[in-house]
């Protein structure tokens, strides 16, 4: 079991190496997103310090969000989906290492950015450590849900801009405590109790979220 | 060891066929045949599990199918399944680990369709033809496997591709194994058990 989970992973991150490209747009997008607002708000550090959370949540959602319809797309077409639906192992893994290697791919490369564009925000080092931690907990959280959404919208026309509504609304609560563990952070509160309720959103959609993506893909390739 | 009754099916809410009912045993093969859109693909997805009979059931060794029968089912649709970014052999070597087997002679599998020098060749290069002899390799390596169901195995290929199909059918059959194949073209597999299945009259 554990052997298909490794073969997915493995797969998948093998093709991302190889379309290096769509892995960098995504990052790329996140930067330039993030680095925008300051530009078009102006210089007050205040202002920058209080927003900075915000911006760079906004901005991963969205970065997130771009690369998500080509989670499942690609092996619906080549007819790879279909392969995994009749395999014996349980699709349920599957779905989940394919989440896994979208968030090594996705998530895991916008977190390590992050604090670079904190600096950008005049964010002390400890509000930049609670950025990375709460992007580390909260982006995996973003491809679990975007992967129930990518399979409900899969084969869909004009698909992107419903999967958008769909799972965008989803996010809040991410985004709202995300950002909160770091504006909290800012004036004084203990952040732990945000990065907790994070917590508590990743292990209730890693279960959640495989098994509705599951269903949903059942419901395309029938 | 494979039996259907009262089958039907459907396609967008159009009735396909209904009232089907054929048993297969081992060493069987049976050969759907019926003109384009008649439901021959639609009957092979219902048969892998993939999508659900409008009415009838499906049972394999008695029992309906379930998670135990995917385990003893090898499906091969119409599309290869085969990604443009990974080369011949990972292809192949993938999908063997995705049907939970090792992916140990996977070199001869792919000597077996004649392709073995593409073994390390992205498959983009691929021709359509080629991509369908990544797919059918996996034949080659489903010995054990006892239900065999092939959407059209002999599309795009060659004269030498349709015999290497040929080959690998006849000897899973005179072991034991089943196979239910879609053809518009003549099929002329050597089988102790032969049916043909005409959908769309």
């Amino acid at each position: 079991m554990a052997d298909a989970f490794l073969a997915v992973l493995r797969r998948d991150l093998q093709i991302a190496l190889r379309r290096k490209g769509e892995v960098l747009n995504v990052l790329v997008f996140f930067i330039v997103v993030a680095s925008l607002l300051p530009l078009g708000i102006g210089p007050e550090p205040n202002q920058l310090r209080a927003m900075a959370a915000g911006v760079v949540w906004i901005a991963a959602a969205l970065a997130a969000l771009l690369s998500l319809p080509r989670l499942f797309a690609a092996d619906y077409a080549d007819g790879t989906l279909e392969q995994m639906l009749v395999a014996p192992q349980p699709l349920a893994l599957v779905v989940l290492a394919k989440v896994a290697a979208h968030w090594l791919t996705t998530g895991l490369p916008l977190a390590v950015a992050a604090p670079l564009i904190g600096l950008q925000y005049d964010l002390p080092a400890d509000a930049l450590g609670l950025l990375l931690a709460s992007l580390l907990i909260g982006t995996p959280v973003l491809s679990l849900l975007g992967a129930a959404g990518a399979a409900l919208t899969l084969g869909v026309r004009g698909g992107g801009a419903l999967l958008g509504l769909l799972v965008l609304p989803l996010f809040v609560p991410v985004l709202v405590f995300g950002a909160g563990a770091v504006t909290s952070g800012l004036t004084g509160i203990n952040p732990s109790s945000h990065l907790s309720l994070l917590g508590a959103f990743l292990a209730v959609c890693s279960l959640v979220g495989p098994w509705a993506a599951c269903a949903a893909l059942r419901v395309a390739l029938d | 060891m494979l039996e259907t009754s009262a089958l039907a099916c459907e396609r967008g809410g159009l009735p396909l066929f209904a009232g089907l009912g054929f048993a297969l045993a081992a060493g069987g093969l049976l050969r759907v045949r019926g003109p384009n859109g008649a439901g021959k693909t639609t009957l092979l997805r219902a048969l892998a599990g993939l999508s659900r009979p409008a009415a009838g059931t499906i049972r394999w060794r008695g029992n309906p199918i379930g998670d135990d029968y995917r385990r003893e089912m090898l499906f091969l649709g119409h599309a290869p399944g085969v990604k443009d970014e990974l080369t011949v052999l990972e292809n192949l070597g993938f999908a063997v680990r995705l049907s939970g087997r090792e992916n140990g002679e996977c070199g001869k599998a792919l000597e077996r369709l004649g392709i073995a020098r593409l073994a390390d060749l992205p498959a983009r290069y691929l021709s359509q033809g080629q991509r369908k002899r990544v797919a059918l390799a996996r034949l080659a390596l489903s010995a054990e496997i006892p239900l065999w169901l092939l959407d059209e195995p002999y599309a795009a290929l060659d004269v030498d591709g349709i015999a290497s199909v040929r080959d690998l059918c006849a000897a899973h059959l005179a072991r034991g194994g089943l196979v239910v194949l879609t053809s518009h073209q003549d099929v002329d597999i050597a089988a102790a058990a032969m049916q043909a299945l005409d959908l769309g009259n």
